[in-house]
């Protein structure tokens, strides 16, 4: 994040009238900063019958950056987040995650890219029933190669970094949503990835855990981690410092809120 | 390009230990017992069918073959052979007792003599009515030969073998009527004194059906010619080839052909391997229970892959290759169908030991149909789950994801 990006705001270009698509490869690209841990250059995705998801996205994120990728249902936010998390391949254009270039990895590849690089957080959080938080949060690292004792014992750092230090044992049913979609970060993040994407995060929860939510996301970004939120919600958007606004497969605006209203975030990005 | 955090490094899928296989291929069955054994139940029939089956059979020829030993397969058994032209009908020798007891390795010597006499419960009854009964002269070793003992009164010794007493083999007790020594039964043309009643001699079926007098009573009182008709003789183990060999030629030097040597114990062997011989049929309905189970263990696990989807896409999404999902649900099928092999060696094993319990046979469930039988369950296993798990690992992550 940098002062330089900021400058490129598009004032007003909201969802809703944000009409005119930022012109591709129009950005310029950070220069010297810090080396981006996601770059889309032209990314396209149509599906089988002509439908056309995203439609020449360029797109970077930086280290330590805390941005939100907002947009409504059908914008082709989700697709891009699948992209970005390396899910699913782009018919068009390059995705470099974290210096590796998508297409020319492997299954197995990707595989150890999204087990060492990227951690997901979902809207249904997505715990194993009947298992404990502390073994939940391991899961998280069960394809890292990592031995048993290890896992454990990192995913107790885990839940003490999200606040549930003293949920270790408890299974998600004796948990409230706030707390499963915190262990559910915590088993995002045991990994220290490098990108953290979190689609709507906040979705399933009532205004307070999301609150709570938002707020560790903040504090991770504070510490160091890239995350992205993917969200419909333009107010939780706004809130983040960064703002990718997607409409029709297309990026509308990219820009983040005037620097001096939010000092906090603005120097966690370096 | 400084060598910073972000520098590509290689990217290498990890390797599950089996620890962690057992464990996420076992996540799927903790979560679902009731399937887990309603599934497992046909693969666990198959098995105990065919476990039973062979269980069984193998019981029954434990059990002959235990008889056989405590019978021995030592005794050999000469009589006078097929007259080969017409005329005179050869006969053993008087003395032949004495010359095959002189054989080496031969221990015990025992004969019978056939009298072509009636035995009747009384006088009243008609002398055709022999009830299939033959009458024989015995010689006082002939029960230590056969191993048989008595099942009440007393065996023919030198003081009672020259009086008009006898010996009832098993049958020939029953067909009589007689149930007890001291009992009386008309033989020829006077009474005889029961004095003993044999138990079964699965070796010699023909003297379970004779009545026994002593060799010497049989010529003072029923004309016998005293030539033997059969002569039992007990050899020790390793001997009993070197005295098949020689028994006919010391018997009979001059004629041995018109001897004709028997092994009693070959037909309680070929018994024992049509007992051993367990039924194709029950084997075949045992092999039918196994295939159907397997369909069922391979369609549960398609059912678990499509519920499952999305924790395919979040471990997908946590870094599982396509191959680690493969394998894990292979190894869940594998678990599936293991634990209902399992169960099924034990039901077959148990319903072998209450068969054998109930029919007093030794208990023995072959080592063969215990490996041969699990490694069938595990073949099925594994047959069953890869077709689902190729199905979960081409998954897409991002279809799965949506599936919630």
């Amino acid at each position: 994040m940098s002062l330089r990006r900021a400058e490129r705001t598009y004032e007003g270009a909201g969802p809703g009238d944000g009409v005119e698509p930022v012109p591709a490869g129009g950005h310029p690209r950070p220069g010297p900063g810090p080396r981006p841990v996601v770059r889309l250059t032209g990314v396209t995705k149509e599906y089988p019958g002509g439908v056309a998801a995203l439609r020449g996205v360029d797109l970077d994120v930086g280290e330590g950056e805390l941005l939100a990728i907002v947009g409504p249902s059908g914008s082709g936010k989700s697709t891009l987040l699948h992209i970005v998390g390396t899910l699913d391949r782009p018919t068009a254009g390059t995705v470099e995650i974290a210096g590796h270039d998508v297409a020319a990895l492997s299954d197995r590849k990707l595989s150890a890219l999204r087990a060492s690089r990227i951690g997901f957080v979902f809207q249904a959080f997505h715990l194993v029933p009947g298992v404990s938080a502390r073994d939940n949060v391991a899961e998280g690292l069960l394809y890292s190669g990592l031995p048993r004792a290890v896992r454990r014992a990192r995913a107790a750092e885990a839940l003490d970094r999200v606040g549930l230090a003293d949920r270790m044992r408890h299974r998600p049913h004796e948990l409230s949503g706030g707390q499963k979609q915190r262990v559910a970060i915590a088993r995002a993040v045991v990994g220290e990835p490098d990108l953290l994407l979190a689609d709507e995060p906040t979705g399933a929860l009532d205004s307070a855990s999301g609150e709570a939510v938002l707020e560790l996301l903040h504090g991770l970004n504070s510490e160091g981690a890239t995350i992205a939120v993917i969200t419909h919600d333009g107010q939780i958007a706004d809130r983040l410092p960064r703002q990718v606004r997607i409409r029709d497969g297309q990026v509308v605006h990219d820009g983040g809120r005037a620097v001096q209203d939010v000092p906090a975030q603005g120097a966690v990005a370096r | 390009m400084t060598a910073d955090r972000t520098q590509p490094k290689r990217l290498r899928a990890a390797r599950l230990s089996p620890r962690d296989i057992a464990h996420v291929g076992s996540s799927g069955l903790r979560s679902r017992p009731l399937r887990v054994v309603l599934s497992a139940l046909g693969i666990a029939i198959g098995i105990a069918t065919m476990v039973a089956v062979v269980g069984v059979s193998a019981s029954s020829k434990a059990q002959l073959l235990e008889k056989l030993d405590k019978l021995g397969t030592n005794m050999l058994v000469a009589a006078p052979g097929d007259a080969l032209f017409s005329g005179e009908e050869p006969k053993l020798p008087k003395d032949a007792v004495g010359r095959v007891s002189r054989v080496e390795g031969v221990e015990d010597v025992g004969a019978t003599g056939d009298l072509e006499r009636s035995v009747r419960r009384s006088e009243k009854i008609p002398e055709g009515e022999t009830g299939g009964i033959a009458v024989k002269a015995a010689t006082e070793d002939l029960l230590k030969v056969l191993r048989g003992r008595t099942a009440s009164g007393t065996w023919l010794n030198a003081a009672n073998g020259r009086y008009p007493s006898i010996v009832l083999g098993h049958v020939a007790a029953r067909r009589l009527g007689i149930t007890s020594p001291g009992q009386q039964v008309w033989v020829d043309d006077r009474y005889f004194t029961v004095i003993g009643i044999l138990a079964p001699l699965p070796l010699a079926p023909d003297i379970e059906r004779s009545a026994l007098t002593g060799w010497a009573a049989a010529k003072s009182l029923l004309g016998f010619d005293g030539h033997p008709t059969s002569l039992y003789e007990r050899s020790a183990d390793d001997a009993v080839h070197d005295v098949r060999a020689l028994l006919a030629a010391s018997i009979s030097p001059e004629s041995p052909r018109d001897v004709k040597v028997t092994d009693p114990s070959a037909a309680l062997q070929a018994k024992a391997d049509t007992e051993g011989a367990f039924s194709t049929l029950l084997l075949g309905l045992g092999g039918i229970a196994l295939l159907v189970g397997g369909v069922g263990v391979a369609n549960t696990m398609i059912i678990s892959v499509l519920e499952r989807r999305y924790e395919i896409g979040l471990r997908r999404s946590l870094g599982a290759t396509r191959g680690q999902i493969r394998i894990q649900f292979v190894t869940e099928s594998l678990m599936l169908s293991g634990l209902g092999g399992l169960a099924g060696v034990v039901l077959g094993a148990a319903a072998t030991a209450a068969y054998a319990a109930s029919g007093d046979l030794p208990w023995v469930v072959p080592l063969w149909a215990v490996t041969a039988g699990f490694g069938a369950t595990l073949a099925i296993g594994t047959v069953a789950g890869l077709y689902p798990a190729v199905r979960a690992a081409r998954l897409s992550p991002t279809l799965a994801l949506h599936a919630a």
